[in-house]
């Protein structure tokens, strides 16, 4: 169906264009709120991105913990903290801006150099199996180790995390 | 029909689905406020609306006109761009759960591998546009309301996410269709009680309703995160509201209440969505009564019982879940 292609390509398009604009929002605003929604903004097109590579749990989760958990984390910060409502303009500008804008645009250019010149081979089959089942399997008996690693600087980082505010409240009233 | 025939019929499908589910969500509102008129009133020995229509049944209709009809007032030192988001941003998460909603065998616009999951991430959008409508109104009462709001939600999410684990660990699929398909013999509440009421009181304060409307208290913070917005600004936070509570009914009732499984009826692939609908009404019938039952708690109260009962007694059901699946 012509018109299934016609979506799908619209579709990449707004999810770059997404990314794109949700990033030079996050970099160039002066209103630190307009900054993290941008950051928002560019998330939901990665998560777009994952989608249109077929991992429907991979986008999930990148809404649910990337736009869900992490910016709603950043707002909270700005709201709570003494933060400026907005930004000098000095302070956007930094000192070195030609070294960061040559270093990236030597950046694009090599990362851009790669694909042009890497061999796409067309895949005939799907290859390996990404369901639910398949990561969490791998997850518990192959990468068991790592997972378990993670849940103990995770924990570690909440322990952490209570003590801090803990100190906080004492201080306060003492 | 041959100028349809460039388009496909999934797609024409698809397209009367949304169309269909967003007027669901209108017309859900429509009912859910005179519902709630008129039970509010009768709970404290009242008639309720009675004038527009044979016992005021038109009443939240005249009220949705009156409410487009209204200027949109934006206030001079509000965040214009995102003042004027904010609302769409609370609206849009909100009907987008509906593709996954199983109304009936037949009756589903998609159903996703990942349907539960999906919602629950939505439900993630609806956050931060809370926070947006607080911010952007430049006003101490909105942020108050909405620094509660989230401060609120995050607590909740744990318990609503692990009692929903609970159920998901016995039926193994994420898939709305399949939890439901799962209960053809025995209905979950029967074996999850624990996990059904963890869920409904989490949601209840998922949905800012009393007695945990905090974000939103009247006497406190005028109306919480949308004291600045009117006319239609508003009214699409409430829709987004209604649509909130049909949403988690809906999912309480995929998870524990069998879906549309009940007696047979006729054309039951289809008429099933009569069953759906009766237990997802009933449970907004208990939600609204428990609002005009009980008082609103103090927020240290609603942070301990999320924190210190909620999410522990959540956690050991889940724990007993998995050991008994696993024996």
């Amino acid at each position: 169906m012509i018109i299934y292609r016609y979506i799908a390509e619209g579709l990449f398009i707004g999810f770059i264009m997404l990314v794109m604009s949700g990033s030079i929002l996050a970099v160039r605003s002066r209103i630190l709120m307009h900054a993290v929604l941008g950051l928002a903004v560019s998330f939901l097109g990665v998560a777009g991105l994952y989608f249109f590579l077929g991992s429907m749990f991979l986008t999930l989760m990148q809404i649910l913990i990337y736009v869900g958990a992490i910016c709603v984390v950043l707002v909270f910060g700005i709201m709570v903290g003494k933060t400026p409502k907005e930004i000098d303009e000095k302070q956007l500008r930094g000192k070195h801006s030609i070294l960061a804008v040559s270093l990236s645009t030597v950046i694009f250019f090599m990362l851009s150099a790669s694909v042009f010149f890497a061999k796409w081979n067309p895949v005939t089959e799907k290859i390996g199996d990404f369901s639910m089942a398949y990561l969490g399997k791998n997850m518990l008996y192959h990468y068991c180790l790592a997972f378990e690693l993670i849940s103990v600087i995770l924990l570690a980082a909440i322990i952490g995390a209570i003590i801090l505010a803990r100190g906080g409240r004492e201080a306060d009233l003492g | 029909m041959e100028m349809f025939n460039f388009l496909p019929p999934e797609l024409i499908r698809m397209i009367i689905f949304v169309a269909l589910l967003i007027g669901l969500v209108f017309l859900n509102a429509l009912v859910m406020v005179y519902l709630e008129r008129k039970i509010a009133g009768h709970i404290q020995r009242r008639l309720g609306p009675m004038e527009v229509g044979p016992h005021g049944i038109f009443q939240t209709l005249i009220d949705g006109i009156k409410l487009i009809g209204k200027q949109l007032i934006i206030p001079r030192d509000v965040n214009r761009p995102l003042f004027r988001l904010a609302p769409l941003l609370a609206f849009t998460p909100v009907v987008l759960p509906f593709v996954v909603i199983p109304f009936s065998q037949k009756i589903q616009a998609r159903d996703l591998n990942l349907g539960l999951v999906f919602i629950i991430a939505m439900s993630a959008i609806n956050v931060l546009a809370i926070f947006v409508a607080g911010w952007s109104s430049n006003n101490k009462y909105s942020l108050f309301g909405a620094m509660r709001s989230v401060a609120q939600n995050i607590a909740f999410e744990i318990p609503i996410l692990l009692s929903v684990l609970s159920v998901v660990l016995m039926t193994n699929t994420f898939s709305m269709q399949g939890i439901v398909t799962a209960q053809s013999n025995i209905w979950f509440i029967i074996v999850q009680p624990v996990a059904f009421l963890i869920y409904f009181i989490a949601c209840i304060a998922e949905t800012n309703r009393a007695p945990f409307d905090l974000p939103e208290a009247e006497s406190e913070l005028t109306a919480g995160f949308h004291t600045e917005y009117s006319g239609m600004g508003f009214g699409l936070f409430f829709l987004g509201e209604y649509g909130n509570m049909f949403v988690v009914c809906s999912i309480a009732t995929v998870l524990f209440l069998g879906g549309w499984h009940g007696f047979t009826l006729p054309f039951n692939d289809y008429g099933a969505i009569i069953w759906f609908m009766f237990k997802v009404y009933f449970l907004l019938f208990l939600m609204i009564q428990i609002r005009w039952t009980y008082p609103r708690v103090r927020f240290d109260q609603l942070m301990n019982l999320a924190w210190k009962y909620l999410i522990p007694i959540s956690l050991v059901n889940v724990l007993i879940t998995a050991v008994i699946v696993k024996l």
